[in-house]
């Protein structure tokens, strides 16, 4: 059985970094300027209506993902938050596009989706953990998507 | 006769407009508190002189599935400096649905003086109204609580198998595909922490957010919550109701609006809700 990929770097580090701010406090304070740094997704990308097939299932901040291919093959990340009091899912965004944009995509297919516990801590609501989550999940399943042979894609 | 005491609600006090919160900003006899579902919006900017009650922190016990107890209530009133007499103005994201499930929270320890923000924490922001990050600190004050009274609003697993042999009414607040158990399925996302799905058998799917308006965040009127609650659901104002979601959240929301804005005088939360009825083995599930 092979071993399983490890996550990115770029977002161990990141995770890593966070957990040297045990205080909630602190932590909140951090996540909110990462939050101020969201860019919603470029025109050249998508314009709205954005497609539902772009929507993150079960977000209830309205977050939007899509992967577009770079020249070497790996890919970027983008996101759209539509609900103006989703700043969770903006910081998220901003964490996920930062550090999985341009990764080996067998490990961005392989980052769990726990790591949001990791990122935001464990006092999460289940519907909030649920959309945090899911927005991992979509940027890992098109990852792994992006991962299969052409014929294999409907 | 005010904007809201003209839609025709039983209890037009219990809500608030956020003109008269920017009236009583100052005012010592009341106490603003924001409850919100992300735990970066209060800090991010909240109404001047607003406390955080946060729903994980402050409202549960920390150990079982519960609710604080007596001494942790009078503590959280205490920090934030509440009297027994201090109007409490709650408000929050999620169209007040956490604003309304503190609020549950509070009158199962029988503190009556609680009010919602119509609107909630949008309707301020989009109001272009004050916001401040600067957290207020008050007089720690010598509230004495009474013991948590989870007879009359609040109902267990047991006295939820009682009602449905006796046909009360029930509400499923969910959205429609965790009424009808699709979302169960979906493959490489979460689930929704039931092992079944679909719905309590008899319950009517009414979604909490069909009480407000969602432009404005603002609740419908009497006359059309009425129609959701008594046309669609076909509920009677004397009927013994149980609501209920996921774990209770979402339903306080409504038992808020059939209490309090439509005056059903018995109206339960089944805080438990989805993620126990779904799990409890041999009990009926309808489809």
């Amino acid at each position: 059985m092979p071993d399983m990929p490890e996550i990115p770097e770029k977002l161990a580090n990141t995770l890593d970094a966070l957990s040297m701010v045990p205080d909630r406090s602190e932590r909140i304070q951090l996540l909110i300027d990462i939050a101020g740094k969201f860019q919603d997704v470029a025109p050249e990308v998508a314009t709205r209506p954005f497609p539902e097939e772009s929507r993150v299932p079960a977000c209830e901040s309205e977050a939007f993902v899509w992967a577009r291919p770079r020249p070497d093959g790996l890919l970027d990340f983008h996101f759209a938050v539509e609900n103006p009091q989703g700043i969770s899912a903006k910081a998220m965004a901003v964490i996920l596009k930062d550090n999985l944009s341009g990764q080996p995509l067998d490990q961005v297919a392989a980052v769990p989706q726990d790591v949001v516990y990791q990122v935001f801590g464990k006092e999460l609501s289940m519907g909030k953990s649920m959309g945090l989550m899911s927005m991992v999940g979509m940027v890992a399943a098109l990852a792994k998507r992006a991962q299969e042979p052409r014929t294999s894609r409907t | 006769m005010s904007e809201i005491e003209s839609r025709g609600y039983s209890r037009p006090d219990a809500l608030v407009s956020t003109d008269w919160v920017a009236d009583h900003l100052n005012d010592p006899a009341v106490r603003l508190v924001e409850s919100n579902e992300d735990p970066l919006l209060y800090p991010s900017g909240h109404i001047p002189g607003a406390v955080e009650v946060d729903w994980t922190r402050d409202l549960n016990d920390p150990l079982r599935r519960d609710y604080l107890g007596r001494e942790g209530f009078q503590s959280l009133m205490r920090r934030i400096g509440v009297q027994p007499d201090t109007t409490i103005v709650l408000y929050g994201d999620k169209n007040n649905w956490w604003a309304t499930y503190a609020l549950w929270v509070f009158r199962l320890f029988g503190h009556e003086n609680a009010k919602i923000m119509d609107g909630g924490r949008i309707k301020w922001v989009k109001e272009g109204r004050t916001m401040t990050t600067d957290v207020p600190t008050y007089s720690e004050s010598n509230y004495q609580a009474r013991e948590r009274d989870d007879k009359k609003i609040r109902a267990f697993r047991d006295e939820v198998l009682k009602h449905l042999d006796s046909k009360g009414s029930l509400i499923d607040v969910r959205s429609p595909d965790e009424y009808t158990g699709k979302k169960l399925h979906m493959p490489e996302y979460p689930n929704e922490g039931a092992l079944r799905g679909g719905h309590i058998p008899g319950a009517a799917n009414i979604p909490w957010a069909r009480a407000v308006n969602p432009d404005d965040g603002t609740f419908k009127t009497a006359e059309e919550l009425r129609g959701l609650y008594e046309g669609e659901a076909k509920l009677k104002k004397d009927d013994d109701v149980i609501v209920y979601c996921r774990i209770g959240e979402r339903s306080s929301h409504t038992w808020f609006v059939l209490t309090h804005l439509l005056g059903y005088p018995k109206v339960r939360n089944y805080d438990g809700s989805w993620t126990e009825w779904g799990n409890l083995v041999g009990v009926p599930i309808e489809r």
